[in-house]
């Protein structure tokens, strides 16, 4: 942006006093522009949440506002824009009112040095994932900002809880992290993408770009795990189920943002929805070789324009997935206790991500970068994930199997294409127009169900 | 040794539970909806797979009425308004008003047992959401009308279809309440 700045100025022939200037307000349009992807992102985030947990409840979801309900984050923002914004009368003002901000802040500002592709990052800042790991603390800070201001038992519980929760929880993330970076032997983000592609002395085809065994989850056994530590721990940072006791609706009504309405709930919100990807980012660049292409070197993917699109498409997808997986989990699993969260960190991962980093620190020691046996265990680790994936897939067939004639597969569809089969209908809802009937069909159904 | 065994089978089981979980959950992905998309994707109105004594809005056939108020007095939340007036010049008892506020009705059904005409019963209908509280207040006399003969013991009322008359009036939910402002007396206890 400097470059450009200043070659802007040359050739308007202005004095260098506007390079200032026009690097200001370069970089007011990209802060602008990753605030706004970021909310886009996050906004739709929302309705795939929504969507996916109706369908894992046998619902449909919504799907009134605009085609498929993918409008419908839009229409839930300028519902939460037009509510009133609630003070409580005894409420901390400034701080009530402060930390939404430091929420948003910290996880938008960690957007900043997040990868979309080769050329698409913000600042490619060279302490990169330290960066990340230090700006989202600040999602810490505002929450327990907020459970505090709020004057409230509930909210300041949930803030505690959270504080507490990401501070044990940066223990095992950043330890799994740094199995990363020893892997990478650099901190920035595009450093660390850029050697998951491969030896470039590798001429082979199969060896160049974003295979699968190039990525670090396959590098080694050790790797293979890190990427779980850092990937529990990361849904735990961001308060999803099942690590939600901030929030618990159920104990805690909601936690720290009890008291919050209109937009400034929604900005707690969107700053949960906006780390979900944020985490999912992060896991691609760390784990499975960000917008790496398979088969194409990074040099030839910076001097074609296509094939920086591809590396987007490619990227987002797998971000994509990394945000399907976190809201399948949430719909999945129930909360856990205090002491089960407390009890799984401190017990469980952080002791495994101490072995991986010492794993990973000693697979570098011993063996030799691109020599064959290293080779082998990169296909073999590969072999080993698609395996549990296929064997996962086994499962899921099982168990659509089980369901028989209730299939849909469907998914996208705006629920039931076909009117209802009246005979269906009946069985199922108990339509009674006539009393005599009614019992019948009731008795009918309780024998099929029984 | 013991006490590793268990805490890396507590790990194992961890992983295998955890996966087979999801593996189910994400077989419910692929699950028809059970749910029925009210109002636009049913067969057939819902209201017609009501079952036949479920207890709707309630409407009177204001022809069969003998303005005898039984349901005003049976009404436990005073919500029907009856007021039967005699008309001097020919004697006749008129009918001047019968006023059911559903906003206020509980759908105890009292008033309908206690209707010796038949006339007064529940309709299916329940969609009955309104811009506005006031249109809730249903008048059924337009104009003042003379009341019906109480009928004979076992002799079977011609009454409307039921739901006709309450249908009409609920049809518009957008519909202005009056040209001008209601006076108080007229909306009954809303204001």
């Amino acid at each position: 942006m400097e470059e450009l700045s200043r070659n802007i100025v040359e050739a308007l022939g202005l004095n260098p006093f506007w390079e200032q200037v026009f690097y200001a307000l370069a970089i007011i349009v990209v802060a602008v522009v990753v605030f706004m992807a970021a909310l886009t992102i996050a906004g739709l985030l929302t309705y795939l949440e929504r969507r996916v947990a109706g369908r894992i409840q046998s619902r449909v979801g919504p799907n009134r506002v605009g085609p498929l309900g993918l409008l419908q984050w839009l229409a839930d923002g300028l519902k939460l824009v037009m509510k009133e914004d609630l003070i409580p009368a005894c409420a901390d003002r400034p701080m009530f009112r402060l930390a939404p901000y430091a929420v948003v802040v910290g996880v938008f500002a960690a957007f900043v040095s997040v990868p979309f592709g080769q050329l698409l990052i913000a600042a490619d800042l060279n302490v990169g994932i330290i960066y990340l790991l230090a700006i989202t603390s600040l999602v810490s800070v505002g929450v327990l900002m907020s459970g505090w201001a709020s004057n409230n038992k509930w909210s300041l519980l949930g803030g505690i809880r959270s504080a507490a929760q990401i501070v044990s929880y940066e223990v095992p993330s950043a330890l799994s992290i740094l199995s990363v970076v020893l892997l990478a032997g650099t901190l920035s983000m595009q450093g660390i993408i850029q050697a998951q592609g491969g030896q470039e002395y590798h001429a082979e085809f199969w060896a160049r770009g974003g295979w699968p065994w190039n990525w670090f989850i396959f590098h080694n056994p050790f790797a293979f795990i890190a990427f779980f530590l850092y990937f529990t721990a990361a849904v735990a940072e961001g308060n999803r189920t099942p690590f939600d006791l901030p929030e618990a609706e159920s104990e805690l009504v909601s936690g720290y943002n009890t008291e919050y309405s209109g937009m400034r709930f929604a900005g707690f919100f969107l700053g949960e929805f906006a780390n979900i990807y944020l985490m999912s980012a992060v896991a691609t660049t760390l784990f499975f070789g960000g917008w790496q292409i398979p088969g194409i070197l990074p040099e030839e993917q910076a001097s074609s324009w296509s094939l920086q699109l591809m590396g987007l498409l490619i990227f987002v997808f797998k971000a994509a997935i990394g945000c399907f997986v976190v809201i399948w989990l949430r719909w999945t699993l129930p909360r856990l206790r205090v002491d089960q969260l407390m009890g799984l960190c401190y017990k469980y991962l952080v002791p495994f991500a101490f072995i991986c980093l010492g794993g990973n620190a000693v697979y570098i020691l011993l063996i030799k970068a691109g020599s064959t046996f290293d080779w082998i265990v990169h296909g073999a680790m590969t072999l080993f994930g698609f395996a549990l994936v296929v064997y996962f897939f086994v499962r899921v067939t099982h168990h659509i199997r089980l369901v028989k004639d209730r299939v849909d597969f469907d998914i996208l569809s705006r629920g039931t294409k076909k009117p209802f089969d009246p005979a269906v209908q009946t069985r199922r809802y108990g339509r009674h127009r006539k009393g005599a009937r009614a019992l019948e069909i009731t008795g009918q159904q309780g024998k099929e169900i029984g | 040794m013991g006490a590793l065994s268990s805490y890396f089978s507590a790990v194992g089981r961890t992983i295998a539970t955890l996966g087979d979980g999801l593996a189910v959950t994400f077989s419910y992905l692929f699950r028809k909806p059970v749910t029925l998309q009210y109002p636009d994707r049913t067969v057939e109105p819902l209201i017609s797979t009501l079952p036949e004594r479920s207890r709707g809005i309630l409407e009177i056939d204001i022809d069969v009425c003998t303005g005898c108020t039984m349901c005003a007095k049976q009404c436990p939340i005073d919500c029907i308004h009856v007021e039967v007036v005699k008309d001097p010049e020919t004697n006749q008892r008129m009918l001047t008003r019968f006023d059911i506020d559903i906003a206020k009705c509980m759908f105890c059904g009292l008033c309908v047992e206690s209707c010796p005409a038949s006339g007064l019963r529940h309709s299916h209908e329940f969609e009955g959401a309104m811009s506005d509280v006031a249109r809730l207040m249903l008048h059924f006399v337009d104009k003042p009308l003379p009341v019906a003969k109480p009928p004979k013991k076992d002799e079977p009322v011609q009454t409307k279809p039921k739901g006709s008359i309450v249908r009409e009036m609920l049809r518009d939910p957008w519909a202005r309440t009056r040209k001008s402002k209601p006076k108080a007396e007229e909306c009954g206890d809303i204001g």
